[in-house]
């Protein structure tokens, strides 16, 4: 459809690739399967193959019906005036009624050749969507957005169109060459093989064109996906390049890789117009010959004028399906390279899904614990990025976790909303295995609130809700509150209605990080996880959000993940994690004085702020 | 849980009120006027150049549209003169398959050329039209850039530079379809003017057709169109924000609304092709209507010997081309609207007015300049009478660090914008190394002042070409040196292909502090006299924080230091802190100086902060309370 809009998006970077590897292999199956799918619609596919075989049919007659409308004109066939008047006539209204019904079963075919595909592609279109939405982080961290996002628009239309552009247009050319060449072949064997010589050279020659188009069509986007980064990140970091006067630089930058998608754009030119004059000029050139040799036999006496005139617009009936034969065959390449990839993400198991007796999680108390836990990323080598973790929350208790980038500290609050499954050890909510309960009872109870999260293009207010959008004002209202930031949002000329996101009113980094606060406050959850999701909160916010949230706490297990110290200092228990294990645990005071990684990250970081504010005294 | 929760029973059986999927914001007008001169000639503009190509290319769509005619008459000549029945003629069967041959070679040459030519000159005006947007936007002012969304520009560089791709191909070959009509037309009526003129009747009826079913067409394809973008584009922000959806379990919700999305682009295809398939058997019936007009009068006239069967074949043969030039011309309407839109808003862009450029007799700011910096008297801000910086004057001697210091909005990062004169004050004068920054070149003043932006980025490409970005002449060891000096070797080395290592967009394999580091590293390659460095606010972990600290010492040094500070270590280490309240200065001193004055930095210091730009603004006006009672 609109590949060309798709293809210019910024984000393509390289994922064409894929595309271009044929896989013939698993073509063959992945294309019956896409005949399966649009066997789910039997009535309508019948329909239109029954029409694509009667509106191909009615048309191989219009050629007989104009050739023998000139015989009857010439008197050739009926003698007398009155006569062959009534065998014009007659000939007249046939070839109407053969015109109306011929565009009325091809409007037939058309449509529900689209409307078939249209639907199928809706099904596909559902399925992706929802095997995208249940597939575990996992797969979303080994797989581009920009991938899945090509997969889901230009690979799913490879397969929609599979349909009415690869099979209905085989039964076209099917009924037509058979067919016609039979009754050709069987009026005059020479003029039947000399009108039908140039669609061979025609076949091959728009084969070849359209594969070959089709490689270089994906190379032009590569070019293209290129040249866009250069635009986006020159306009995107316009300060820098002012900055360090490079529009020079920049314009280099942009003409090498213009040049690049230019020099192969006009290349493509010449293939494409290098293929359809040469087509036109075989077709043309058979034409010349019929007229030749069929011009020889009328003189001869062997045919009639309306014989040959019947050759001749036989032909060029049969052009404009013959030249399309490439546009077939790109179509089965093209659904089978892209099918193929389809299919085999819907097919993808997914790794993290209900057991098959799972129940719904109890929360009684809240009781949150790590017993001897280990962790390892898919396909990471090396140490496993946690082993050994054991620790117990009760309700009402804050738990801080603190350690160096990478000591997986982070990886602690994905594991227990199962965002990731433990390779070894448990994790029990109240006594029940995580892994043993249903995805959606846990995941209400458990609420994360992590770094850098997404925020929704829409309002502020669909966007606390999101867990819940059929929460009313009022509490949402009161989310915003203990997030602190409720006074913002009213400050705004359209309050809670106002649109944020990629698209919206841009926030800075700590109000949309209390924004995604605000948004897990509202399930209430029973385990709350901050996963360094105040970084971009200042300190006096942050201290106001606590004491806001202190009111709530007392039944709900909180865990802070932090790098900054004076988040975490007043929890129940700190644990500091280093290299996946914990290394030291205690409160503040036993950290302080046990003198060791703890207190090496205190002096670095609050030492200085708390002498000062003994000066200042 | 709560117990305040017992006032808020929600139903949740209903449709959720609060919930969307994909944002949509109203197109773009999709149609203009089909035709404005204003447009048209700017395009021309672009076309000038390769006007000799579009004469030939013009000339060879003439040729080819006047081979497409003359084919029929061949072969009535040849059935007329060489086959009809006592005419029999062979040599004028060989005239007319030498003919034939001939008209079928200028045929596939003229086709050839005209092609070719079309489609090369209309790639080449699409990439110059790119080139000169692209260009322009390096020049235009940066509150342009401010408040227009990238997103925005990139879709003018490519969805409106792409859609008048379509125009510029099928303009030439408008001219053959008119062409062709009128041949046709002419052609039909010179062999036979009654029965041309009973053969041509149906064609207004096609005309007449397509002005009504065109406008209720446009409406369906655009609503298809329309759909699908909408349904894309939650399908974009279900992959984008998957991991959010899982977390809050918002799967079901998200998948009922995304099949509404789908349904509704469903139906509207559906639609549409029921608009676009009507056609067909209307196109069909009227072409059958003139078939048999031909065969039944035509057939009687060549009965009664009045009309030569030769010709009967030629319009039988006219008839099948009939309908094609009425259709692509119409559709050429609607292509030519498209473009108009299109052309409309790149003219937008190509017009935005070049705010800051150098003046003619501009000077080259040399590189023995002293380095200093100096406002005087500068008033300066974004939207009329509203100024940012009001009356601000401060001299920076050479070699000096000044630390700005301030809340959110006070006018720092304007000052240093003025600097590197991305914009023009509104009174007073910036000097830079004695001289007005309106007097020197662009090009020279950002050879001398460098600049780190708090929001680091990098451009994609290796980690050395980023470090080199303004010197691209640096050697490697040159590179080597900076990331040493700014203690940013070591992870680059640590990287899978050290210095090489392609860097993904924006740097998004590094974390902020090592994107912070090769920036100071660029600025540090750059060697400029004077260095305005905007300081990161975001949190970055307590190790490479420090490593931040002491490369700023490194940078610094012998260079005149304009920073944006809000770091505390940065202000205390500055030789001067100039202190800033809404656009004016209302302290400055070193660190001392100013805890002496117990003045609006005291109080802030004192506040316990790791940095001035956490102070909420309820704080500030806290603040402000207090500092007024005392």
């Amino acid at each position: 459809m609109n590949t060309q809009a798709i293809g210019s998006a910024p984000e393509r970077g390289k994922s064409f690739a894929h595309v271009a590897e044929a896989s013939w292999g698993k073509g063959l199956s992945t294309l019956l399967r896409i005949v399966r799918m649009t066997l789910r619609h039997p009535w309508q596919v019948a329909i239109t193959l029954v029409s694509t075989f009667i509106a191909a049919t009615l048309q191989l007659f219009i050629p007989r019906l104009l050739g023998r409308a000139i015989d009857q004109a010439q008197g050739v066939v009926a003698a007398g005036g009155a006569a062959a008047e009534h065998a014009l006539w007659n000939t007249a209204l046939i070839l109407l009624a053969v015109s109306v019904l011929r565009g009325l079963f091809t409007m037939a075919q058309n449509y529900y050749g689209e409307a078939v595909g249209h639907r199928t592609g809706y099904e596909l279109r559902l399925a992706f969507y929802e095997k995208i939405q249940r597939l575990s982080f996992a797969y979303h961290d080994r797989v581009h957005t920009g991938d899945l996002i090509t997969l889901g628009l230009l690979d799913l239309d490879g397969v929609r169109m599979f349909f009415a552009t690869g099979i209905l247009r085989v039964v076209l050319l099917g009924v037509l060459i058979g067919v016609g060449a039979y009754l050709l072949i069987s009026t005059d064997l020479v003029l039947g093989l000399l009108s039908l010589s140039f669609v061979p050279f025609v076949a091959w020659r728009s084969s070849v064109t359209q594969l070959k188009l089709r490689s270089t069509w994906l190379t032009l986007q590569e070019r293209l996906s290129v040249l866009s980064r250069v635009m986006d990140e020159n306009l995107g970091g316009i300060r820098v390049v002012r900055a360090f006067a490079a529009q020079d630089h920049e314009m280099e930058k942009f003409d090498r890789a213009k040049q690049d998608a230019l020099a192969l754009a006009n290349r493509r030119v010449e293939i494409r117009v290098g293929n359809t004059s040469a087509m036109n000029f075989s077709f043309l050139a058979a034409m010349g010959l019929v007229l030749w040799f069929g011009g020889q036999k009328v003189i001869a006496g062997q045919i009639s004028v309306g014989t040959l005139a019947q050759f001749l617009t036989f032909m060029t009936i049969l052009q404009m399906p013959v030249r399309q034969l490439g546009l077939m065959v790109n179509s089965f390449a093209r659904a089978s390279t892209c099918g193929t990839r389809l299919f085999e993400l819907l097919d993808t198991e997914l790794d993290i899904e209900d057991a098959p007796d799972a129940r719904d999680l109890v929360v009684t108390d809240g009781l949150l614990r790590f017993d001897n836990v280990g962790f390892r990323y898919e396909g990471a080598s090396g140490r496993p990025a946690l082993s050994g973790i054991s620790f117990e929350a009760r309700p009402g208790e804050t738990v801080g976790i603190v350690g160096p980038p990478g000591s997986g500290k982070s990886t602690i609050a994905h594991l227990i909303p199962r965002f990731y499954d433990v390779t070894s050890g448990t994790i029990t909510l109240d006594g029940q295995d995580i892994r043993g309960v249903t995805l959606q009872s846990l995941r209400k109870a458990v609420g994360v609130v992590q770094q850098d999260a997404f925020l929704f293009t829409t309002s502020i207010e669909n966007n606390i809700a999101y867990g819940n959008p059929w929460a009313r004002e009022t509490r949402i209202e009161r989310a915003a509150e203990s997030a602190q930031l409720h006074n913002y949002i009213i400050g705004l000329p359209a309050g809670y209605t106002t649109v944020v996101g990629e698209r919206g009113a841009s926030l800075s980094g700590g109000q949309r990080q209390r924004l995604t606060i605000a948004r897990s406050l509202m399930l209430r959850p029973s385990v709350l996880v901050f996963d360094d999701s105040t970084a971009a909160v200042d300190a006096g916010t942050e201290q106001r959000i606590r004491a806001a949230m202190k009111r709530f706490a007392k039944d709900r297990v909180t865990l802070i993940i932090s790098h900054r110290l004076s988040s975490l200092m007043h929890a129940d228990q700190i644990l500091f994690v280093d290299g996946g294990r914990i290394v030291e645990r205690g409160t503040h005071e036993e950290l302080l004085a046990l003198g060791g990684r703890y207190r090496a990250l205190y002096d670095l970081q609050l030492r200085p702020d708390e002498d000062r504010l003994e000066g200042a005294a | 849980m709560p117990a305040q929760n017992d006032d808020e029973k929600e139903d949740k059986s209903g449709r959720p009120t609060k919930a969307v999927v994909g944002s949509h914001r109203d197109e773009e007008e999709v149609f203009g006027k089909a035709y404005d001169p204003r447009i048209i000639r700017r395009i021309w503009s672009f076309v000038k150049p390769y006007q000799s190509r579009i004469f030939i290319s013009v000339a060879a769509v003439l040729v080819f549209t006047l081979t497409q005619l003359a084919i029929p008459l061949v072969i009535r000549y040849a059935i007329d003169h060489g086959m009809a029945p006592g005419r029999l003629d062979r040599s004028v069967m060989i005239g007319a398959t030498v003919a034939f041959a001939g008209i079928i070679l200028i045929n596939y040459a003229a086709s050839h050329v005209q092609e070719t030519v079309v489609g090369k000159v209309a790639e080449n005006v699409l990439s110059d039209l790119r080139r000169a947007m692209f260009s322009h936007l390096q020049r235009v002012s940066l509150s342009f850039m401010d408040k227009t969304e990238v997103g925005r520009l990139m879709s003018r560089l490519q969805g409106d530079v792409n859609s008048m791709q379509e125009f510029l191909e099928t303009s030439v070959m408008s001219v053959g379809d008119i062409v062709l009509l009128f041949g046709i037309v002419s052609v039909l009526l010179w062999l036979d003017f009654r029965l041309g003129l009973l053969t041509l009747s149906t064609m207004p009826m096609l005309f007449i057709v397509r002005l009504f079913w065109l406008p209720r067409a446009k409406v369906a394809f655009m609503a298809a169109h329309e759909t699908n973008s909408i349904a894309n584009g939650a399908l974009a922000e279900g992959i984008h924000g998957v991991r959010t959806v899982q977390s809050l379990e918002r799967q079901h919700v998200n998948f009922d609304l995304y099949d509404e999305k789908v349904l509704a682009n469903l139906n509207a295809h559906l639609r549409s092709a029921k608009y676009a398939q009507v056609m067909v058997p209307i196109v069909d019936t009227l072409t059958g209507i003139a078939m048999a007009t031909v065969i039944v009068v035509g057939g009687s006239m060549v009965l009664s010997h009045s009309l030569d069967v030769g010709v009967m074949v030629a319009f039988l043969f006219y008839i099948q081309r009939f309908f094609d030039p009425i259709r692509s011309l119409t559709m050429q309407y609607s292509v030519m609207q498209r473009a108009m839109a299109s052309g409309q808003r790149i003219s937008e862009v190509l017009d935005v007015p070049v705010e800051v450029s150098d003046r003619p007799g501009a000077v080259s700011l040399s590189r023995d300049m002293d380095g200093s910096v100096e406002f005087r008297n500068v008033t300066f801000g974004y939207r009329q009478n509203l100024p940012v910086l009001k009356d601000i004057s401060f001299r920076v001697n050479p070699g000096e660090t000044v630390a700005l210091v301030g809340p959110t909005g006070s006018g720092k990062s304007s000052s240093m914008a003025l600097v590197h004169r991305f914009y023009d004050v509104w009174s007073g004068e910036v000097l830079v190394g004695g001289h007005d920054v309106r007097d020197l070149t662009q090009d020279s003043l950002g050879d001398q002042v460098a600049m780190v932006l708090q929001e680091p980025f990098l451009f994609s490409g290796t980690v050395l070409e980023n470090i080199r970005y303004h010197k691209t002449s640096a050697i490697r060891e040159e590179v080597v040196r900076a990331a040493k000096a700014v203690g940013a070797h070591d992870f680059i080395e640590d990287l899978p292909d050290g210095y090489d290592t392609e860097l993904e967009q924006r740097g998004g394999n590094l974390s902020l502090g090592q994107r912070q580091l090769i920036s100071f590293a660029r600025a540090l390659v750059a060697d400029a006299k004077i260095l305005v460095l905007d300081e990161a606010t975001a949190s970055i972990d307590s190790y490479t924080e420090m490593l931040i600290q002491k490369a700023l010492v490194t940078l610094l040094e012998g260079r005149t230091g304009l920073v944006i500070a809000h770091r505390l270590a940065t202000i205390r280490g500055a030789d001067r802190i100039i202190v800033l309240q809404n656009g004016e200065i209302v302290e400055s001193g070193n660190h001392e100086q100013l805890m002496e004055r117990k003045g609006l930095y005291a109080r802030l210091y004192n506040m316990n902060y790791a940095s001035f730009d956490d102070i909420s603004e309820e704080d500030m006006e806290r603040d402000m309370a207090v500092g007024k009672a005392t």
